[in-house]
């Protein structure tokens, strides 16, 4: 099931512009990621002091996390920094490339920073070592404070142009912290920049909070929580931390999402022991009821040109994928293989859905194509759930749970992440337990 | 040794491998008695059940993926029903639960249908639907924590709390 990975490496050399391409395949996956070396940026001896900023060190600790996302890929190889051969300065105005590739570097980072009258100046190179050129260089400003940011935003601006694929590290992630004995547990709201940093909690942890879920278009979240004991959808400015609940409905509302425009939330409601689809527009107000069945119809999530509704419904018996229009006419089931399934969750590109698929007590996350044909599945294990894309399309993030012993011992929920390639699976690190992780768009967009 | 010592010993090794039997059934037996807490995959043992009033159980268990009440779980929400009519000031709230092996957002609908079945059963037994309030946990909040089919039948329930 899983394709096997591997690296193209092109060095084209165009006869009249006389450039050279490395580009790194990233639909294929990667058995043998590319040894890139990231110099530390060069700190301008004027750079002045900026708060708790430790000015010193700070080219280093912006190269550690440039490297630090391009290995969490899978497709880069960032070497080992004491076999550089040339000072960072130097190197940034013009590399030995020969000395460079002697130490097996295919690509190389330069860059120098500084900080002066409360503004952080950064620029940085990439070059392409085998054909000893430079391929992109870029230089921006921004307060001190948004250094990690700025190692973000050179990661995306590299990987952009050595995958031809848009970059997701200047991006966040909001999931649900856990902890307490698995009876009696206490869920926050929290989130945390792509690499685990910067984690804030939005929630005391007074009320259960389940599902948050980004707008695609700003830093509004949508969310359930039982606030008072009425399980309701809520919106949520995490700039402002305003919330307010979403509708007016006489009854639990869950499983919210935004439309690809951000301009609706679609969810279920449930009353009288059936839950359908609805759509409220936040501007208007509007209340739109999509699905009118009999069955359970949860899970929507849209197609990102607004056009389809993914859904989970259990109308044949037992838990099966639909799409519809997003008028709700038109409902085809899309999963008809063994076993049932959950979440469906529609690709940024349109091209694929994600899902759950639990069978003969395993839980799955898999992809298939929107009509259902094509099923891949890219993880077992004992139970996970959840995938939420990265917004370009090439990761999942999901929780997984382990087996509680008698008691409750040894659970714990995590947040994990795979590529569509079925490869690269690694555990992300938080604090506490986290689960139902979601994925922002990129910041800087 | 003459004939009837060797029919002493063959009795007595025919007793030896009887009693042996027998220990095996009825320890067999027991841990029979053990899984019989649930009948098909429904729940039907009394280990994390509370009462309402004295007879009157507070919870009813369901199948995997099922909201469909078992012939055990009428009998209990009858005695309920006559426990709410003779109770005329008393309101309730159904809490619809799930077991932990499913999604949540599908658990969380699956639970308002159990909690739901609960509620009109108790209706067709004359309780007015004004009474009873509804909540869907999903599995947000088990009552055995342990991974294992028989926690899990116990998970997946209704419970009808008092409100006031």
């Amino acid at each position: 099931m899983r394709i096997f990975f591997y690296i193209i490496l092109f060095n084209l050399i165009l006869i009249n512009r006389s450039y050279s391409l490395i580009e790194v395949d990233i639909t294929r996956g990667n058995l043998d990621p590319l040894p890139i070396a990231v110099s530390p940026l060069h700190v301008d001896i004027k750079s002045e002091g900026y708060k708790d900023i430790k000015i010193k060190e700070l080219g280093d600790n912006i190269s550690k996390i440039i490297e630090r996302n391009f290995k969490s890929t899978g497709l880069f190889n960032p070497l080992k920094k004491d076999a550089f051969v040339q000072k960072p300065d130097i190197a940034h105005l013009k590399p030995r490339f020969e000395d460079w590739r002697l130490i097996k570097a295919q690509a190389l980072v330069t860059g120098k920073l500084l900080i002066k009258n409360e503004k952080l100046k950064v620029e940085f190179r990439l070059w392409d070592l085998t054909a000893s050129k430079e391929m992109t260089a870029l230089a921006f400003t921004t307060t001190p404070s948004n250094w990690r940011r700025v190692a973000h935003i050179i990661s995306d601006k590299i990987y952009e142009r050595l995958t031809g694929e848009e970059g997701y590290f200047d991006t966040r992630i909001i999931f649900v912290a856990e902890s307490g004995p698995k009876n009696q547990r206490v869920k926050k709201l929290a989130i945390m920049d792509q690499d685990g940093a910067n984690v804030k909690y939005l929630t005391l942890g007074n009320e259960l909070v389940l599902t948050p879920r980004f707008n695609p278009t700003n830093q509004m979240v949508t969310y359930m929580s039982y606030f008072r004991n009425m399980p309701r959808v809520y919106l949520l400015d995490i700039e402002t931390g305003t919330q307010e609940v979403v509708g007016n409905f006489p009854g639990m509302t869950f499983a919210p999402r935004f439309s690809p425009d951000g301009k609706k939330i679609i969810m279920s409601f449930a009353k009288d022991g059936n839950s359908d689809i609805y759509t409220m527009n936040l501007e208007t107000r509007v209340v739109e009821r999509i699905t009118d069945h009999s069955s359970i119809d949860t899970s929507p999530s849209f197609s990102p040109d607004g056009k389809y509704i993914a859904f989970n419904s259990d109308r044949s018996g037992l838990q099966q994928l639909y799409v519809m229009r997003s008028d709700g006419s038109n409902v085809k089931r899309i999963t008809f293989g063994k076993g049932i399934y959950g979440t469906p969750v529609w690709s940024p590109r349109g091209d694929l859905i994600a899902f759950t698929k639990m069978h003969k007590g395993r839980f799955y996350i898999g992809v298939m194509r929107t009509d259902g044909s094509g099923e891949r599945l890219l993880t077992e294990n004992y139970y996970q759930e959840a995938p939420s894309w990265s917004p370009n399309g090439r990761v999942l993030v999901f929780y997984r749970e382990t087996k509680a012993g008698e008691k409750g011992k040894g659970f714990s929920a995590k947040l994990w992440s795979i590529d569509i390639t079925g490869y690269n699976e690694r555990k992300l690190s938080t604090k506490t337990d986290a689960s139902d992780p979601s994925w922002s768009s990129l910041l800087s967009k | 040794m003459n004939l009837g010592e060797k029919m002493t010993l063959k009795t007595n090794l025919k007793n030896l491998l009887l009693v042996i039997f027998a220990t095996l059934i009825l320890s067999a037996c027991s841990t029979a008695k053990k899984s019989g807490d649930i009948d098909g995959d429904v729940y039907t043992g009394k280990e994390t059940v509370e009462y309402l009033a004295s007879g009157v159980p507070d919870r009813v268990f369901f199948a995997t993926n099922k909201s469909s009440l078992t012939t055990a779980s009428r009998a209990t929400l009858r005695k309920q029903a006559t426990f709410l009519r003779k109770n005329k000031n008393l309101n309730v709230t159904i809490e619809g639960h799930a077991d932990e092996r499913g999604t949540r957002e599908y658990n969380l609908a699956l639970g308002e249908r159990r909690a739901n079945a609960a509620r009109d059963y108790l209706m067709t037994y004359g309780i007015s639907g004004k009474r009873i309030s509804v909540i869907s946990y999903g599995k947000e909040k088990p009552v055995n924590p342990k991974s294992s089919p028989l926690s899990w039948s116990q998970n997946r329930r209704s419970v009808t709390v008092k409100v006031n």
